[in-house]
C-alpha cells in the first residue's frame, strides 16, 4: 500500500461558507422578485376594495355625470369578457394547429422555418401596431364599424405567437415512444395525433392559453384604437363601440375626481380577479383530466 | 393466421448512412425467431422494417424486398398503417399511453380504428389481458391509469396492447431489458406460449433467452463502426449455439467479443 489512499474529510470551512452564501442570495433574490407583485397586489386591494361593490359590478356608466359618485363597469366587464372570449375563439384553433404542422408535419422543410421565422416576429410586435393594423385595414380600408370584434381580432393578434409557441414546447415534450407505440398498433398518424399527442399535451396547453389570455385581457393601446369607447352597455361585440376592464381604468384614471380614481382602481382589481377566477378555472379542468385522478 | 415473411435484399438507410445491408431471411410462421448481435449491428433497424417502423424516423428508407405469404410489404400500394395493424411491436422500454387507464390502453388499438360495441370491447380486453398473464393482476383496477403498474406489469400491458388487434406477426425489440428477472421469466413463458397463434421475431442482448425461446436464430454483425450491418448466420437456434458454421458466430455466442 504504497500509494496514497485518499482520506475521508470533514467539509472545508470554505465550502460551508460558500453554501451558506450562495444560500443567502437565492432568498434575497426570491425577495425581491416577490416585492413587486405583492406591492402592486397590495395597493391594488387596497384601493379598489373600496368601490367594489355591487353597484359597480351591476351598472355602467350611463348618466353618471362628471363629478358624480356610483357608477360601475359593468359595461366594461362584459366587454373584457366578450373580447376575450372572440380573441381565444379565433387564435387558439390557429395557433393550435400552427404547433401541430411545425411539430408533426414540418419535417425540417422551407415552410416550418418560415412560420418559424414569423412566429418569433409577431412575439415582437407591439401591442398598440396590432391595434394600428385591425384600425387600418378593417376599419379605415374595409369600412367597418368600431365593434368589440374589432378589438377581438387585434387581441388575436397579440395571443397567436404565444399560444403557437406554448402548444409547441408542449407537444415537443410528448415522448416519440408514445407515437410509435400508437403506429405500431396500426393507427394513422392523425389520430395518433388526436386521441395520443394532444390528450398527452392537454394540461401543458390549456396552461399555456391561460397565459397568453391573462397577457391580453389587460391590453389597452390595441382596444384604444379598435373598440373606441363607451359609456353604456352594449352586449353586441359585433356591433358599435364597446368597453373593456383597461380601457375604463384608463379613462377613469385620467380624470380629476377622487370618485373617478376610485373606479379605476375597482376595475383594475375586478380585472385581476377575472385573471385569477380563469386560471383557477383552467387549473380545474386540468386536475379533473389528470390521468391520476380518473374516474 | 400466423404467417411466414420472406425478406430479399434488404437494405435500410438513416439518411445517407447505410445501417444494414444485403439481408435475406425467411422467418418461420409459429415459431419464435430470435435476432442477436452486438450493440449497433443493425438488428432492431431490421426489425423495424419488417413493420415499416423504419420510414416513421425523418429520412430513413428501406431499398430491397419484403414480403408476407403473396403480399409485397413495400408495394406502391400498401397501406402502411395496415402493415403495422398486420405487424404489431412491443418495444424496448415499456410504453403505456398515460393518459388511458389499464381497460383503454389494451382497447386502443380497437377503438382507434374501428367501432366496436362495449361487450365486444370487454371480451378482446379480457382475452388481450389473459393471453398477456395479466388478467389476475388488474382485473379489479382496469380503469386505473396503466402507468400506476410495476415495469413489468407494463410491459405486459403492452403485449396485451399489441395482441388486442389480432396481428399475425409479433416483433419484440428486447422486451425484457429493463425488466427483472422474475417479470423476465413471466415475458418468456408467455413468448412460448403465443407463438402458437402468431409468428414472433424478437430482439435480444440477452443469449442465454435467445437459446431458451427461440426456434431459430439470426446473427448479426457489422464489420468495423459506420459499415452498414450484416447477417452473417441464421440457422436452428440449438445449432447455432452448439456448431456454427461461422467463427464470428461462435467468437460472439462463446463470449470472445462483443
Amino acid at each position: 500500500m504504497s500509494a496514497v489512499t485518499p482520506e475521508i474529510q470533514r467539509i472545508s470551512g470554505m465550502r460551508r461558507f460558500k453554501d451558506k452564501g450562495v444560500q443567502a442570495l437565492v432568498y434575497l433574490a426570491f425577495v425581491i422578485a416577490v416585492i413587486p407583485l405583492v406591492s402592486v397586489l397590495w395597493l391594488v386591494i387596497a384601493n379598489g376594495i373600496a368601490r367594489l361593490d355591487l353597484e359597480f359590478l351591476t351598472h355602467s356608466m350611463r348618466n353618471i355625470g362628471a363629478r358624480d359618485a356610483g357608477g360601475g363597469a359593468y359595461h366594461a366587464i362584459i366587454g373584457t369578457l366578450e373580447q376575450v372570449a372572440l380573441a381565444s375563439v379565433i387564435s387558439v384553433p390557429i395557433g393550435l394547429f400552427t404547433a401541430i404542422y411545425l411539430v408533426e408535419y414540418g419535417t425540417n422543410g422551407r415552410l416550418k422555418r418560415s412560420i418559424s421565422f414569423f412566429v418569433d416576429i409577431m412575439t415582437g410586435v407591439p401591442s398598440v401596431v396590432a391595434g394600428l393594423f385591425v384600425l387600418a385595414f378593417w376599419i379605415l380600408i374595409l369600412g367597418m364599424p368600431f365593434s368589440g370584434w374589432a378589438g377581438a381580432m387585434a387581441l388575436a393578434i397579440l395571443m397567436l405567437p404565444t399560444v403557437v409557441r406554448a402548444a409547441e414546447e408542449m407537444l415537443l415534450l410528448v415522448p416519440n415512444d408514445l407515437r410509435e407505440a400508437s403506429y405500431a398498433l396500426g393507427v394513422s398518424k392523425w389520430r395518433t395525433i388526436v386521441k395520443v399527442v394532444l390528450p398527452t399535451a392537454f394540461t401543458g396547453i390549456v396552461t399555456g392559453v391561460m397565459l397568453a389570455v391573462a397577457r391580453v385581457a389587460g391590453e389597452t393601446a390595441p382596444l384604444l384604437l379598435t373598440v373606441f369607447f363607451t359609456d353604456s352597455i352594449n352586449n353586441d361585440p359585433f356591433n358599435g363601440p364597446q368597453m373593456g376592464l383597461p380601457l375604463y381604468v384608463f379613462d377613469q384614471a385620467a380624470r380629476p375626481n377622487d370618485t373617478a380614481i376610485d373606479r379605476a382602481w375597482a376595475a383594475a382589481l375586478t380585472l385581476i380577479i377575472i385573471i385569477m377566477l380563469l386560471n383557477l378555472a383552467a387549473r380545474l379542468i386540468t386536475y379533473w383530466r389528470s390521468p391520476a385522478r380518473k374516474r | 393466421m400466423a404467417k411466414q415473411i420472406e425478406v430479399t435484399d434488404v437494405d435500410a438507410y438513416y439518411g445517407s448512412h447505410k445501417a444494414i445491408e444485403g439481408i435475406n431471411m425467411t422467418i418461420d410462421a409459429r415459431a419464435v425467431t430470435a435476432f442477436i448481435g452486438p450493440s449497433g449491428c443493425g438488428k432492431s433497424t431490421f426489425l423495424r422494417t419488417l413493420n415499416r417502423m423504419h420510414e416513421v424516423i425523418p429520412g430513413a428508407r428501406v431499398e430491397g424486398k419484403i414480403r408476407m405469404e403473396d403480399q409485397d410489404l413495400y408495394g406502391s400500394d400498401v397501406d402502411p398503417v395496415s402493415v403495422r395493424r398486420t405487424i404489431g411491436m412491443v418495444f424496448q422500454r415499456p410504453n403505456p399511453f398515460p393518459t388511458m387507464s389499464i381497460y383503454d390502453n389494451v382497447a386502443a388499438g380497437l377503438r382507434l380504428n374501428h367501432r366496436y360495441s362495449k361487450s365486444q370491447l370487454d371480451t378482446i380486453v379480457e382475452d388481450s389481458l389473459k393471453g398477456a398473464n395479466l388478467w389476475n393482476e388488474v382485473k379489479d383496477r382496469l380503469t386505473k391509469p396503466g402507468s400506476g403498474l410495476s415495469g413489468g406489469q407494463q410491459q405486459r400491458l403492452c403485449i396485451a396492447r399489441a395482441i388486442a388487434v389480432q396481428p399475425q406477426v409479433l416483433l419484440m425489440d428486447e422486451p425484457c431489458s429493463a425488466l427483472d428477472p422474475i417479470s423476465t421469466l413471466a415475458i418468456e413463458d408467455l413468448i412460448s406460449k403465443l407463438k402458437q397463434e402468431f409468428t414472433i421475431v424478437i430482439v435480444t442482448h440477452n443469449m442465454q433467452q435467445a437459446a431458451r425461446v427461440s426456434d431459430k436464430t439470426a446473427f448479426f454483425n457489422l464489420a468495423a463502426q459506420g459499415q452498414p450491418g450484416k447477417l452473417i448466420e441464421m440457422d436452428d437456434t440449438t445449432k447455432i449455439f452448439t456448431s456454427p458454421t461461422q467463427k464470428a458466430t461462435e467468437d460472439y455466442i462463446t463470449g470472445r467479443f462483443g
